[in-house]
């Protein structure tokens, strides 16, 4: 492309070449195209082979297939666990977009506000919010409240900080094209300033998902009398190794589930830069 | 007052002048008091070396940035902010990616809030007009930056301005998307009569396209010659460039740049 002087269009540049490498990818020859698949494939072959022959019992390390049956049989039991860990990631999730998204507005359009709250928010960040479990569950009690805000306190930074970082990246010169068309800045924020940011905001809520997992876990871990996490303690007292692992499976499961359903609803409410039909 | 007018804008700028604050107290004369006119349906060039303030003069001209001291007004209205009845061709195309070409265009219609669908049919024409018939699903990151730059043009045509700003809108092109897009502004312009500024640092894009070349130099920002361009139209690149007066004209602007020490005589 043409343009020489601007950030945004030597941005525009770089996800442009990047558009087009991972189009030849996709247009690569079978092998390329399915090389994660079979390599996974190999691993899950190797492990599976490997366990029997090396004579490790089963309460130290399970086979993969073994693992799959176990989750199957158990299928009742992970989905009412799950559906616990579920609404606590979804529940500390929510309130991290609720608050973090109107934090990162104040934060943009107040320098002072900016000035004032940066160096709080950085130091709170400082502070392992995992080490926060134990504390709140002494404030909170057993129940949902410390998981939720566990997991909210651990999603929503990451939500502030891409936020902020998308509002502030913009091309000043698209702010004065849509001024120049006599557009007041309500418009501008919903014309230019939103749909730029927004690619930047979801990578937000795709780091912030994943740990809020992790938030409502390490909550479970702490004290719980439900959830992915304590079936995952309990399997661990019994030494059901197998059960320990199915939990595992199936918290990675939740995570991945999260994150795709907000990768289809990015997929539907933005236009990649770089997704030419 | 109308939207839509046929005819070109005037304007009248007088006693303009904008200083830019800067944090050392050595304040910035960017603009140092500019008198000019411009008359309805001109196409006026201004030429000057990067900082001598003709991009700041189109930002006051656009409603973009405050006057220091001094008025324009255009067709007898002060401008304090964007006028409705300008349009800003930028340097960049500033064409939004997450918008096709024909959203792209009808920008400027949605955010006046007007009937974005009575407007399709002459985004559609203004596209077809440019060599673009067919494009208006298309997004940007499909066209080339010649397209990209047409599609611009468009969006800020689709209103009927009476006054045409562009900032060096070609400058970031290469020399013969440059070529066909000067051919393509100047067709377009004898059809529009509107009026416009076109600032720009090549001499040679200046004098073929305006009818008057305004030349500024820096420091503080002045404008140092006011030239007629007395050439036939429709101007024919071959032509036009091998013309004895053509000539004369871009001499007469170097010599300035020559005395200023913007250029060196070699």
């Amino acid at each position: 492309m043409a343009s020489t002087d601007v950030i945004g269009a030597a941005q525009a540049q770089k996800k442009q070449g990047k558009g087009m490498s991972s189009k030849k990818k996709s247009r690569g020859p079978w092998l390329e195209r399915y090389s994660a698949l079979i390599l996974a494939v190999v691993l899950l072959g190797a492990w599976q082979v490997l366990v029997p022959w090396s004579g490790l019992s089963e309460f130290v390390l399970p086979t993969p297939l073994a693992i799959a049956k176990r989750i199957v049989n158990e299928l009742p039991l992970l989905a009412s666990h799950a559906y616990v860990t579920l609404f606590e990631v979804v529940a500390g999730f929510a309130m991290g977009v609720l608050v973090g998204i109107p934090l990162a507005l104040a934060i943009f359009y107040s320098r002072a506000f900016e000035r004032a709250i940066y160096p709080i928010l950085v130091a709170l960040q400082t502070v392992p919010k995992v080490a926060l479990a134990p504390l709140l569950v002494l404030y909170l009690g057993y129940g949902w409240a410390p998981k939720i805000t566990l997991a909210f306190l651990i999603s929503f930074f990451p939500i502030v900080i891409s936020t902020v970082v998308g509002l502030q990246s913009l091309d000043k010169n698209l702010v004065n094209l849509v001024r120049s068309m006599g557009a007041s800045e309500w418009q501008t924020f919903f014309k230019v300033r939103l749909p730029a940011a927004l690619p930047n905001i979801f990578g937000g809520f795709k780091v912030a998902v994943s740990l809020a997992v992790i938030g409502a876990v390490i909550g479970e871990y702490v004290a719980a009398e439900r959830g992915l996490g304590y079936l995952q303690l309990q399997a661990n007292s019994l030494f059901d190794t197998t059960l320990n692992f199915a939990t595992v499976v199936t918290i990675s499961g939740l995570g991945v589930m999260l994150y795709f359903i907000i990768d289809t609803i990015e997929a539907r409410v933005t236009y990649k830069r770089d997704a030419a039909k | 007052m109308s939207a839509t007018t046929q005819m070109g804008a005037a304007v009248d700028i007088s006693r303009l002048s904008k200083i830019y604050k800067t944090r050392e107290d050595d304040d910035v004369l960017a603009l140092d008091k500019i008198d000019l006119k411009i008359e309805p349906g001109s196409f006026v060039a201004v030429v000057g070396p990067s900082g001598c303030g003709k991009s700041t003069l189109l930002s006051l001209l656009a409603g973009l940035t405050p006057a220091s001291t001094g008025s324009i007004a255009i067709d007898g209205d002060g401008v304090s902010k964007p006028h409705p009845k300008t349009g800003v061709v930028f340097q960049s195309d500033l064409l939004l990616y997450w918008r096709s070409v024909l959203d792209n265009i009808l920008l400027p219609i949605e955010i006046k809030r007007l009937d974005v669908a009575k407007y399709r049919p002459r985004a559609e024409e203004l596209l077809a007009q440019v060599g673009l018939e067919g494009f208006g699903n298309k997004f940007p990151s499909e066209l080339s930056g010649g397209m990209r730059q047409r599609v611009a043009i468009c969006r800020a045509l689709i209103q009927e301005p009476g006054l045409l700003l562009m900032d060096e809108p070609f400058g970031a092109l290469d020399a013969l998307t440059r070529e066909q897009m000067i051919m393509d502004l100047q067709s377009m312009w004898l059809r529009l009569r509107n009026t416009v500024l076109f600032i720009t640092h090549g001499i040679d894009e200046a004098v073929f396209l305006a009818d008057r070349v305004l030349v500024m130099s820096p420091r503080p920002g002045r404008v140092d010659l006011d030239l007629k361009i007395d050439l036939p139209r429709p101007r024919q690149w071959s032509k036009t460039h091998e013309d004895k007066d053509y000539h004369g004209y871009v001499r007469q602007i170097r010599a300035i740049f020559e005395a200023k020490g913007i250029l060196v005589a070699h």
